[in-house]
């Protein structure tokens, strides 16, 4: 091999290898760190899909009348989309547009007794604004109305 | 009648943008310098109607032109003057006029520093601007078919709907045109990427016109992100400065792509090595941009910065998308066989550190965009609903970047072609040592204990130190710094500015102390050695908000340090509330307080950080934009001083 072809090996394989390497590293990371979404009737449907002390987000509308405060921090509230409900258990501060009959995502792990306990509420930042999951969601259980989520914004 | 001005303004900037694209294209084809010179006319023109078309898009959002829908949607006779001119692009359409004015820019910049029809690169710089024009026409009919800013309203409502609340926020007024300074600032590289290819020519011309375009919008981009994240630390409420949310990956995979581009630029241009790597990269950074685009525009994301949204929008951005990467790459793949081989170097040497650099960004933007597009495809092929959460960004982006802070102080030492990796670490001595004793005292200091963090802050003082060598090694001696000219502090500054981020990033994301407690008035928590004693709340009234405002004493030690006032605030009109946390900082250290929701027996929830060195993040940006204005100012001043003698107009005799 000329001196130049070796360089020019040398660098393919530097190449290769640090793609390689990047590769295998994104897909071990993706492994672990992947967030599955469920609806409240996903998890109705399918209740051994949703391994206990494992993360997921589950979201739907904060039914109407059902978010009660007490004394700490902690909040109690259900997420429903119209079919089916889980009970909810939050403990923080709650994002600014959280409201009964709002659509909300919760971050968080399904105990034993199918409380999900939140450790994250995610926000959003347009009243108009309907995360995607959740719209889909309402969709599937029928409970989708059209203009819910309507025109906006940025 | 001001909605219909603006209309007709777009429709002549389209109409322009077509003669640009024809005479660009035309011109440089037949090698025509008449014809070449339409083109640069066609191009200011252009940028001049959009300009118009802008100006009188912010005239009927300050004149509460309600019969424009985009202003009866978006503004309100009680939004203060400021934000009735910054919501001109809080808002889809308008934010895509201010793309289009700032494409304009760009164009109107190409055209202006355009050397004559007979000029051996006029033919490059007219295909350049052929291909700014195409992207302009997509863009401008996307708008006018899709986005409408001028779509009238009857009847014209009486009050507006009036702006999203966490928009009425300084930062709108510098957050967006910065970034999109820098968005869409890669596509004078991209088109000039383009014309070489267009024209066969693999020498360093397209680079030498396209460096200072590609370093002024790394600039913008790298302040624009800056800027974004210090408004969301704070006007979120959440502490934090970076959320791995799918629209800032958006941004920071070109400004990845745009330093790695910088940088290949560089050996491209200075010892013609990475010739079609270096137009590839052109390539990429634009692409990003417009992924970028699709991202934030067609709200297919679950996002901070989502909105609900119009589908075809996003159809119609993922069209252009798909022509705008997809011609140059099979321009390139049908050319770059053709094209001359790099120049070659040796293993060691400041190419094979820029070869590292470049490998390593390159791999963290595509890491970022597999774990940004992973969730859209799972849905689109098999229905299934994921995200990908900050964990997966940070396990495989710090690695790489720490890496790379490892190299980066030897990239400057070593020369061109030949290095000597040993005289180099023999030079870097000093830091070395100084980045180890950093790391070694936070290990032993720092609590709570953290190899991450300390490893952070090794690198921070590493690369600091290393910055500080390169420029006294430059001078001689310390004496003599100010003899040096001021490009010898560019990398040295850009350096050192990644350092001082990277303290931040530790600090405020590893030593951070975090409290969160329903307290009653007259009650105390604890944070990061801070006393907080909550004194009482009061509703006020805002301008056009309600708000409940606590007063809370931080204390230290027994002494009152200082009062501050979180707030939680209630827009009526758009029914919406946000939160206006307190912040105290030191310039070392932040104490960030937040007024949360009210909870029984008079108790409100609140929510307390203490950030040590959280301002070095946005400082460090700012270090870093400093380095891109002075290569910028270097090159003008010397494009200046040429011009001039060329001219024979130099008023004062030649130096």
């Amino acid at each position: 091999m000329t001196p130049k072809k070796q360089r020019r090996l040398a660098f393919a394989i530097t190449l290769l290898l640090a793609g390689g390497g990047a590769a295998a590293l994104a897909v071990y990371a993706l492994q672990d760190n992947v967030l599955f979404f469920y609806s409240p009737s996903d998890i109705a449907a399918h209740p051994e899909k949703v391994p206990e002390g494992r993360a997921f987000r589950i979201g739907g509308l904060v039914e109407q009348g059902s978010v009660k405060r007490d004394r700490g921090l902690e909040v109690d509230f259900t997420v429903t989309d119209g079919k089916n409900a889980v009970p909810v258990r939050y403990s923080g501060v709650l994002p600014d547009l959280f409201r009964e009959g709002q659509g909300v995502v919760a971050l968080g792990t399904r105990g034993r007794n199918g409380v999900f306990t939140a450790s994250e509420i995610l926000a959003k930042h347009d009243e108009k604004y309907m995360p995607p999951e959740v719209v889909d969601a309402l969709k599937r259980s029928g409970h989708w109305q059209e203009g819910q989520g309507k025109t906006g914004n940025s | 009648m001001t909605g219909e001005l603006g209309q007709l303004a777009l429709c002549l900037a389209l109409a322009l943008s077509l003669m640009q694209a024809f005479s660009g294209f035309f011109g440089a084809a037949r090698g025509n310098a008449r014809v070449m010179a339409m083109g640069r006319g066609a191009a200011l023109g252009s940028f001049v109607f959009i300009a118009l078309a802008f100006f009188t898009l912010m005239f009927a959002y300050v004149t509460s032109d309600f019969s424009v829908m985009a202003v009866a949607e978006n503004s309100h006779t009680a939004k203060p003057l400021i934000y009735k001119i910054t919501g001109v692009w809080g808002n889809h359409e308008g934010s895509m006029v201010l793309w289009m004015l700032i494409l304009g820019i760009y164009s109107a910049a190409i055209a202006l520093t355009q050397p004559d029809g007979t000029h051996p690169n006029a033919r490059l710089g007219s295909n350049a601007l052929g291909v700014q024009a195409l992207i302009a026409i997509a863009f401008l009919i996307f708008i006018l078919l899709t986005s409408d800013p001028f779509l009238r309203l009857y009847p014209p409502p009486f009050e507006g709907n009036g702006l999203n609340p966490l928009l009425q926020d300084p930062g709108l007024a510098f957050h967006p045109p910065l970034l999109y300074l820098g968005y869409v600032g890669l596509s004078a590289s991209f088109s000039f990427a383009a014309a070489a290819l267009l024209d066969r020519r693999n020498d360093a011309a397209w680079v030498r016109r396209a460096r200072p375009f590609a370093i002024a919008a790394w600039t913008a981009l790298t302040l624009g992100i800056a800027a974004g994240s210090w408004w969301a630390y704070y006007t979120l409420g959440w502490g934090g400065f970076w959320f791995w949310d799918p629209v800032e990956n958006a941004s920071l995979m070109p400004w990845l792509i745009g330093t790695a581009l910088i940088h290949s630029m560089m050996a491209t241009e200075r010892t013609g090595a990475f010739k079609s790597w270096t137009l590839l990269l052109a390539i990429a950074g634009f692409s990003f941009s417009l992924i970028g685009t699709f991202l934030v525009r067609s709200g297919v994301l679950n996002s901070v910065h989502a909105f609900a949204n119009d589908p075809r929008r996003g159809l119609f951005i993922l069209m252009i998308l798909f022509v705008a990467i997809t011609s140059p790459l099979v321009l390139f793949a049908w050319r770059a066989p053709k094209l001359a081989p790099g120049a070659a170097f040796d293993v060691v040497s400041r190419e094979t550190g820029i070869l590292f650099n470049n490998l390593l960004l390159t791999a963290a933007a595509a890491t970022i965009l597999i774990g940004t597009l992973y969730p859209l495809v799972l849905d689109a092929a098999e229905g299934i609903k994921i995200s990908v959460g900050p964990p997966y960004f940070t396990a495989t982006v710090i690695p790489m970047m720490a890496l790379l802070a490892m190299a980066m102080p030897f990239g400057p030492m070593l020369l061109w072609r030949r290095g000597d990796v040993k005289a180099s670490a023999y030079t870097l001595r000093y830091p070395f040592a100084f980045a180890v004793l950093a790391l070694i005292l936070a290990l032993a200091i720092a609590r709570p204990f953290s190899v991450l963090g300390a490893v952070a802050v090794g690198l921070g003082v590493w690369l600091i130190g290393g910055s500080i060598t390169d420029v006294l090694r430059r001078a001689g001696d310390w004496r003599r710094l100010r003899l040096l000219p001021p490009t010898a502090f560019t990398s040295a500054l850009a350096h050192a500015g990644l350092g001082v981020v990277a303290l931040g990033v530790a600090g405020a994301g590893i030593w951070k102390d975090e409290a969160i407690q329903v307290i009653s008035p007259h009650q105390t928590m604890q944070v990061g050695g801070y006393t907080l004693r909550l004194e009482g709340t009061e509703r006020v009234q805002g301008p056009n908000y309600i708000a409940d405002r606590a007063e809370i004493t931080v204390l230290s030690k027994g002494q009152v340090i200082t009062v501050v006032h979180p707030e939680k605030r209630s827009y009526p009109v758009e029914q919406q509330a946000t939160t206006e946390s307190a912040i105290r900082t030191t310039g070392i250290a932040d104490l960030y307080i937040v007024l949360g929701d009210p909870r029984g027996g008079g108790g409100w929830v609140v929510r307390a950080y203490f950030n040590p060195m959280a301002p070095f993040i946005w400082l460090g940006g700012v270090i870093m934009a400093l380095a891109g204005m002075t290569a910028l100012g270097a090159r003008v001043a010397a494009a200046l001083r040429t011009r001039r003698q060329a001219t024979g107009l130099a008023a004062e005799p030649a130096e």
